[in-house]
């Protein structure tokens, strides 16, 4: 029956054109289907299905500047982040999974603390995020991988919905990875995901109570809400500087760019939103 | 004909040691301990029930001239309470390493566990030798653990001639093994933390005798992981063994652990309910390197026998 199934499964695969994309998967994994980091292919194509829907039929997501991505060898997909749940990390990845001009599974740098909240740390994990240490995201670069990191982690990721499309304090973590490995900076500005869970509060004794980060008050709905996602350019960084100061200095050039990209998915959104009004009326 | 180099391996009792012990017996006269009982070897294995701490364990070093000694014995937490623990385990241990340098034994080879990293949320993968041992800041109950490799890396490289050798193992599993993950698999029905599959390393004891016995003989100081580069996650490791997850809630970890507490399941102590949670994924790779080392058992081969039994 379980064998039926899977081929029913595949079957759909097939005709989504998804289980090509599936196939060109550059990670090695081993006899149960795992990797060092917890993915796990047979997990990633069962999901898969579920982010399709969610991505294509839910938030009618549209990326635009694919042909950005190099389509081998390492890079640092550096995105803002929001949605108190990190779905926005699955569409960037399926964005990059189906990119016809070079399909590539991304690792995505997950915050330290989702590996603590059940069921959703270990599904993620099976998809391919990973904990947002230094030393994973070393690893998985020196294995030519390409990898999205948020440097806002769970200030970007849990802030309250007031605080929408403002930009928190970026980490300056990535910045001396991408120095360090030669590896170009893909900006990436994703609009949509800001409203897809609202938080309103975060109730801290609540979070100290489940051993967590933040216990945000939300509304337990996802709210459709039209995504773009933007690739900007690559941006490459020498690493000929030491001073914490002038590392700072190329954050911000990249959260810039961000921001910029930000700034196209809005306004982009806000004709969307127009045409529909037109359309209704 | 030379006589055959005389070696002293501890916790004989344990599955282990008894592979160890068997796989050498032939090159080497062995001498045989266990702090808990005395084992019956057969005859050309000396075998002794003793305490490290008590003074009559000296006579075994004035009467035997040791080329080796293979370090396997450890209290575990289900025998004896954390004092008497650490008594045997680390105080037991040192007397053991000085006893190794009165008597000028050249080579030991110490069994750590990858325990002593502890299992955190935080943990990246693939952790090598360098990483800081974090177990004892989790529980207090690996606190002997943790103690044995900091005494054991103190030695090792305050007396280098005593040729230290600390191996760090995944999962040991497989026939005669009685360790918590593989009591675990070897039951009907395992605890699991509800909402969480640990990503897993597991090696065939066999492969375990193979390193250790690899090690002792090439003999080349220093800390090493052993672990094969296939992984999966516990639940998976569950149900592969033929076992049936049975769900404990994980959320607050201060229920989980009332619940461990009350339950009193062997197989699932309050210490270790982190290990439940959170992936501690080792690199066994300066290992293969130096060594020259390739586990020959998959991890089918693991579960397979587990599932074998029921």
């Amino acid at each position: 029956m379980a064998q039926k199934k899977t081929s029913l499964l595949s079957k759909i695969l097939d005709d989504n054109k998804l289980q090509d994309y599936i196939n060109v998967f550059p990670n090695s994994v081993g006899s149960y289907g795992y990797d060092a980091w917890g993915f796990n292919i047979r997990n990633m194509k069962n999901n898969m299905r579920l982010i399709k829907y969610l991505y294509e039929d839910y938030f009618h997501a549209e990326a635009f500047g694919l042909e950005n991505i190099p389509k081998n060898g390492r890079c640092l997909i550096i995105a803002n982040h929001s949605g108190q749940l990190p779905f926005d990390g699955s569409f960037v990845g399926y964005a990059m999974l189906t990119n016809p001009h070079g399909p590539r599974a991304p690792k995505a740098m997950m915050e330290r603390f989702i590996p603590s909240v059940p069921f959703i740390g270990n599904w993620l994990n099976s998809l391919g995020s990973v904990i947002g240490d230094p030393v994973n995201c070393e690893r998985m670069l020196e294995k030519e991988e390409a990898v999205i990191v948020f440097p806002e982690g769970v200030r970007g990721s849990n802030k309250l919905y007031k605080l929408r499309y403002q930009l928190q304090r970026f980490g300056n973590g990535f910045m001396h990875l991408a120095m360090k490995h030669d590896t170009p900076i893909i900006p990436v500005g994703i609009v949509g995901m800001e409203e897809s869970i609202r938080s309103y509060a975060d109730i801290k004794p609540l979070a100290k109570l489940l051993g967590m980060p933040v216990a945000p008050l939300v509304i337990p709905y996802f709210f459709k809400s039209k995504v773009y996602i933007h690739f900007g350019k690559p941006m490459y960084f020498k690493n000929d500087i030491h001073k914490e100061t002038d590392i700072k200095h190329r954050v911000d050039m990249v959260k810039a760019a961000i921001d910029e990209l930000l700034q196209e998915g809005l306004a982009m959104r806000t004709a969307y939103l127009e045409a529909q009004k037109e359309i209704k009326k | 004909m030379e006589p055959r180099k005389k070696i002293l391996v501890t916790g004989a009792a344990g599955a282990l040691a008894k592979k160890v012990i068997e796989n050498l017996k032939k090159e080497y006269k062995i001498v045989a301990i266990d702090f808990r009982t005395k084992v019956d070897l057969g005859i050309p294995v000396e075998s002794y029930k003793i305490d490290y701490n008590k003074r009559l364990f000296e006579d075994i070093f004035r009467e035997h001239q040791f080329e080796g000694i293979i370090h396997l014995g450890r209290i575990s937490a289900q025998e004896m309470n954390r004092f008497s623990r650490y008594n045997a385990n680390v105080i037991g241990t040192r007397k053991l390493f000085d006893l190794a340098l009165k008597y000028n034994v050249p080579k030991v080879l110490v069994l750590s566990t990858y325990f002593v990293y502890g299992a955190s949320a935080y943990n990246p993968s693939l952790l090598d030798e360098t990483t800081p041992l974090k177990a004892s800041e989790l529980t207090m109950d690996l606190v002997d653990s943790v103690e044995l490799e900091n005494l054991s890396t103190i030695y090792l490289y305050k007396h280098p001639e005593l040729n230290i050798t600390i191996l760090r193992p995944c999962n040991i599993a497989g026939p005669g093994v009685r360790n918590t993950f593989s009591l675990l698999l070897s039951e009907k029905r395992s605890p699991v933390l509800w909402g969480f599959s640990p990503l897993m390393q597991f090696i065939h004891i066999d492969d375990m005798r193979d390193a250790i016995c690899t090690a002792f003989e090439k003999n080349i100081p220093g800390i090493y992981n052993i672990a094969p580069g296939d992984y999966i996650g516990f639940q998976d490791a569950i149900k592969a063994a033929g076992s049936t997850p049975i769900s404990i809630p994980s959320i607050p970890p201060k229920l989980t652990e009332s619940i461990s507490r009350f339950l009193k399941w062997k197989s699932f102590p309050p210490y270790l309910i982190n290990y439940f949670k959170y992936p501690v994924i080792i690199d066994g790779s300066l290992f293969e390197k130096t060594f020259n080392f390739l586990p020959k058992k998959t991890l089918s081969d693991i579960f397979n026998y587990y599932k074998s039994l029921k």
